[in-house]
């Protein structure tokens, strides 16, 4: 540690620390506010009333459309989703209509030759009726579910979950 | 290690005269603070600049947020400062950095001003200055409309007031201004957003180019 700075040295490093802190200074609040929506919370859910009473609800898949106030950033709007709804013994079940391939709608019993499947019409995806994908055919995974409740006699409709029975 | 990368890179390339030819020059006595303290004028130009610089930096992070759309304008500018991490800082940055821009380059033209170097041969790098000057003005004009609040609303109108006081043409630059000949509304906001974040700024790099270019040539005027 006896070796000398020189004056050259001790300028070079004077600015520098000087100029790092200035950069800093400048850098760091555009990089956080640019990296903003990595840290914003995930709305918390809260469960959707729909117009369809729970006594209506049989074993044929129906499409059950719910609207949500929407935040999106500083963009507040009603948006509508619609879930595949049945029932299965005492359980209501949702799944959700996104296509696990590449995220097109698919929908009951469209397909002439698999009445009791759900079909996307986009690559000729097939699902059971509790979701889960048909080997052989495009989608890698099965349908989304919802979470469901009854609320005043109607259905409530929740998050979104991976899909729990298969 | 940072040496050894620039060696490898220079032993490729040959980059140092490039940025000595930049960065090495000879800054006389008469400019350096260190010798006279009142030489400080002598950096306006330089702080300019640096707040330009500043001014492009937060303005293209703020374009992240802000919509130029008069349903949503307001209410993206409130978000980004109040909903997003830093806004605050980023906005107080070009908010107060667009004062501050004017009242150097001011500061800078009466140092060029009252030290004469506007004199032979510089009277052109003092004509493209000009120029500089207008183009931060509209910067600054352009800017204040775009959080679209009645502050900026009444300035903007009192602003295409004074072009529309223009002899003979000044209504066709309201018109071209505003984007209409009565309403200050949708067109006029996507217009100045347009002329904010594009066209002055385009005309301000080459600007300062040019600036920058006619200083290296003719070195900094010589001493009172
Ligand atoms: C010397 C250069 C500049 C000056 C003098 C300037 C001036 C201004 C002013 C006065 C405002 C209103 C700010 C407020 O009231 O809070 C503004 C807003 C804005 N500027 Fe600039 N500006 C410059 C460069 C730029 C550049 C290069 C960009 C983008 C590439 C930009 C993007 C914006 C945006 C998006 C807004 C609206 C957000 C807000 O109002 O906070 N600016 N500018
Ligand atoms: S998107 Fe549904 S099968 Fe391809």
């Amino acid at each position: 540690m006896s070796q000398k700075v020189t004056r050259r040295q001790f300028l070079n490093y004077s600015l520098m620390g000087v100029g790092s802190f200035m950069v800093a200074g400048m850098v760091l609040p555009m990089g956080r506010f640019a990296v903003d929506p990595l840290f914003q919370s995930d709305a918390e859910g809260s469960m959707i009333q729909t117009s369809i009473s729970a006594d209506d609800i049989t074993e044929e898949p129906t499409q059950v459309d719910f609207s949500f106030i929407q935040q999106d950033g500083w963009y507040e709007s009603e948006v509508t989703d619609f879930a595949w709804v049945y029932r299965d013994g005492d359980e209501i079940i949702a799944l959700s209509p996104v296509c696990k391939h590449l995220g097109c709608t698919v929908s009951w019993a469209t397909d002439d030759a698999n009445p009791e499947r759900f079909y996307c019409p986009c690559h000729n995806g097939l699902y059971e009726k509790n979701g889960n994908n048909v080997p052989g055919t495009p989608p890698t995974g099965p349908l989304d579910q919802y979470e469901v409740g009854v609320s005043d006699g109607y259905l409530t409709i929740g998050q979104i979950f991976p899909n729990e029975l298969v | 290690m940072l040496n050894r990368i620039y060696d490898w890179i220079d032993d490729r390339m040959d980059i140092t005269p490039i940025w000595r030819d930049v960065a090495d020059h000879e800054v006389p006595e008469h400019v350096n603070p260190a010798y006279h303290f009142s030489a400080f004028v002598y950096c306006f130009g330089g702080l300019t600049f640096f707040i330009v610089v500043i001014q492009i930096i937060s303005g293209m992070f703020l374009t992240m947020y802000y919509v130029p759309d008069i349903v949503n304008a307001w209410e993206s500018v409130y978000y980004l400062q109040n909903e997003v991490a830093a806004g605050v800082i980023v906005r107080g940055m070009h908010h107060w950095g667009a004062s501050l821009v004017v009242v150097m380059i001011f500061l800078h033209t009466l140092r060029v001003f009252f030290t004469g170097a506007y004199k032979a041969p510089r009277e052109l790098n003092w004509v493209v200055g000009v120029l500089l000057f207008l183009v931060i003005l509209g910067l600054a004009f352009t800017g204040y409309l775009l959080p679209w609040d009645m502050k900026a609303l009444f300035a903007t109108r009192v602003g295409l007031d004074i072009a529309a006081s223009v002899p003979f043409i000044g209504d066709w630059i309201q018109t071209l201004l505003a984007g209409d000949e009565e309403i200050i509304g949708a067109q006029t906001l996507a217009r100045f957003f347009a002329i904010h974040v594009f066209f002055l700024p385009a005309a301000l790099f080459v600007l300062m180019a040019v600036h920058f270019i006619m200083i290296r040539r003719q070195g900094i005027a010589g001493p009172l």
